[in-house]
């Protein structure tokens, strides 16, 4: 079993999922994005449809201690409408892209949302009074003849059934050419980033009329246009630092103080490629699809098609680490090019910051942790997780099939080649229709969320 | 050869797969193909003159002859506003919250 250091195995079991069950999958319904809060108490998802499901845990039940808080819907919208640009002969899809929560200032929530052309802020309120007893409306609105009000009192709130509202507070639109692919809010909470294929914007949270341009690597000649921007993130810590990942698997850092255009990098992370090893899948399979800081901005992360690797940002000609998904695939390129599954974007995710230790349920300690366990998806409603301490591997399966809670999960095991062990799953039987891209982890706890295609698995450790 | 398959990786070998099933495939000057296909996704092509001769068309059941092709058709294959499949946003919840 993975173990996450000092004798304390993570063991997963299944706790929750959303989404319906029926194998009809509508394209409305195809879950685009995942995402926690800061505080792991809220639990976003985004949908091809455009619409943004809330997710809030309980309350944890002191005598309940096997297990924590379950999720429930809080707050449900349509963030996003499809589109039509005639100007530009253009349709624009409604599909949510990413989610990033802002840090909670006050009593209510904000979080980004973006589809491929336009970001919006939205604001989660609570309300649980109302005014009541006003002068001149009845309890139902109507207003009342004036003439019949005698006496006068004060309006007073009184309590109501908790409703939930979210409200689009700025609509950031009309910078983006090409298609949005991050966003990534920075860690001054006044600014955030936007990348499109061939630009990344700089906005601030309160400005809706203009942004800056950062980042522009549009070739003056779009024939000669070899490399795209596929993702881009601030630093944790560093205001002034962000990174963006190309569709050749090369990472740039930049530094908005050296200029105000960052159209040269900082450092530029790539790993060498071995001639003798190249061929035509080489650049496409190499095509990062997510990048993601460590907690403390040390290392990142980045998620190509075969494989995780982790590079500590002082050193740029080679990766620290890398984490074979699935290389099984490797000998199945030609088939993935042709059902197109060769360009699936998939995500990648560090553990929480905070890992808890529980001493005889009363007393709590919690630990930094080093960022030492990574997660991202693969086929077949497999997902993966290695320990960097440990070196230990293990794939779980997202299935309706182990849905009893508190039951730890069986890891399973692909079958390259050769003879098939039992409860081994061969290469040719996975299902590449069912495709794990979104994944999260809890900011503090082991609990994660898996997106299958339009279902949502929560699993936590096992709690003694 | 047994020794000669040795040496070929295996993604060599599913690029030696492909080509033999599209063996035009990689020769155009630009690799820029599937980049090009990312950036112009959503593309639908819109030609107002065509449009307006679609419109004409069904109000008028009768043009006047072009010439020799008169079953020469303009119009009818781009896209016109009314031909787009109706993008009505998603009226229904996402089924996560049910």
């Amino acid at each position: 079993f993975l173990g996450a250091g000092g004798g304390n195995d993570i063991q997963w079991c299944f706790s929750q999922v959303k989404g319906a069950v029926d194998d009809d999958v509508a394209e409305a319904d195809i879950i685009s994005t995942v995402e926690f809060n800061h505080s792991g108490e809220l639990l976003a998802t985004g949908d091809k449809g455009g619409r943004v499901v809330i997710f809030q845990q309980e309350q944890e039940n002191k005598t309940q201690s096997h297990s924590r808080g379950e999720y429930n819907v809080y707050s449900t919208f349509q963030s996003h409408e499809p589109e039509f640009d005639y100007l530009k002969s253009l349709e624009i899809e409604e599909k949510i892209n990413k989610i990033r929560w802002l840090p909670q200032k006050n009593a209510a929530q904000f979080l980004l949302s973006t589809n491929d052309k336009t970001i919006k802020l939205w604001k989660i309120s609570e309300r649980d009074k109302r005014p009541e007893g006003y002068n001149l409306k009845e309890e139902d609105g109507r207003y009342r003849d004036p003439t019949t009000v005698t006496t006068l009192r004060v309006p007073v709130f009184r309590p109501m059934d908790l409703m939930v509202e979210a409200s689009p507070r700025r609509i950031f639109a009309n910078a983006h050419t090409y298609h949005i692919n991050s966003i990534s809010i920075n860690s001054d909470y006044e600014t955030y980033l936007s990348a499109d294929d061939l630009r990344i914007n700089l906005w601030h949270l309160e400005i809706t009329d203009r942004s800056f341009n950062i980042v522009d690597i549009k070739p003056a000649n779009m024939e000669e246009l070899t490399e795209v921007i596929t993702a881009a993130e601030f630093h944790p810590n560093s205001c002034n630092t962000f990174v963006y990942s190309s569709s050749k698997g090369t990472i740039r850092l930049c530094d908005m103080r050296a200029s105000a255009l960052c159209d040269r990098h900082s450092k530029l992370f790539e790993e060498p490629e071995d001639p003798s090893n190249r061929s035509f899948f080489s650049e496409i399979i190499s095509s990062i699809s997510d990048v993601k800081f460590s907690h403390s901005g040390r290392y990142m992360m980045t998620r190509d098609y075969l494989s995780v690797k982790i590079w500590d940002l002082n050193m740029e000609n080679r990766p620290v680490e890398t984490y074979q998904v699935h290389e099984y695939l490797r000998s199945k390129l030609c088939s993935l090019y042709e059902n197109d599954c060769i360009f699936d974007k998939f995500e990648c995710c560090w553990n929480g910051s905070d890992r808890q230790i529980i001493f005889h349920r009363t007393v709590t300690f919690f630990l930094p942790s080093l960022c030492s366990i990574v997660m991202t998806g693969s086929y077949n409603n497999f997902f993966r997780m290695f320990d960097r301490n440990t070196k230990r591997d293990i794939t779980l399966e997202a299935s309706r099939e182990n849905n009893k809670p508190r039951t730890v999960l069986k890891p399973r095991k692909v079958c390259a080649s050769g003879k098939r062990k039992k409860d081994e799953i061969s290469v040719d039987s996975l299902d590449f229709n069912k495709k794990i891209l979104h994944t999260a982890w809890h900011p503090k706890e082991n609990i994660i969320a898996v997106a299958t295609t339009n279902n949502l698995y929560i699993f936590q450790d096992k709690m003694n | 050869d047994t020794q000669e398959e040795e040496t070929i990786t295996p993604e060599r070998a599913e690029e030696v797969k492909l080509k033999a099933k599209y063996p035009n495939l990689g020769q155009k000057p630009g690799r820029s193909d599937f980049l090009m296909k990312r950036l112009q996704k959503g593309q639908k092509y819109f030609d107002s003159g065509d449009y307006n001769m679609a419109k004409a068309k069904m109000k008028n059941k009768q043009l006047p002859s072009a010439g020799p092709d008169k079953n020469l058709v303009t119009g009818d294959h781009i896209p016109t506003p009314q031909d787009l499949p109706q993008r009505k946003s998603s009226l229904v919840t996402s089924k996560l919250a049910g």
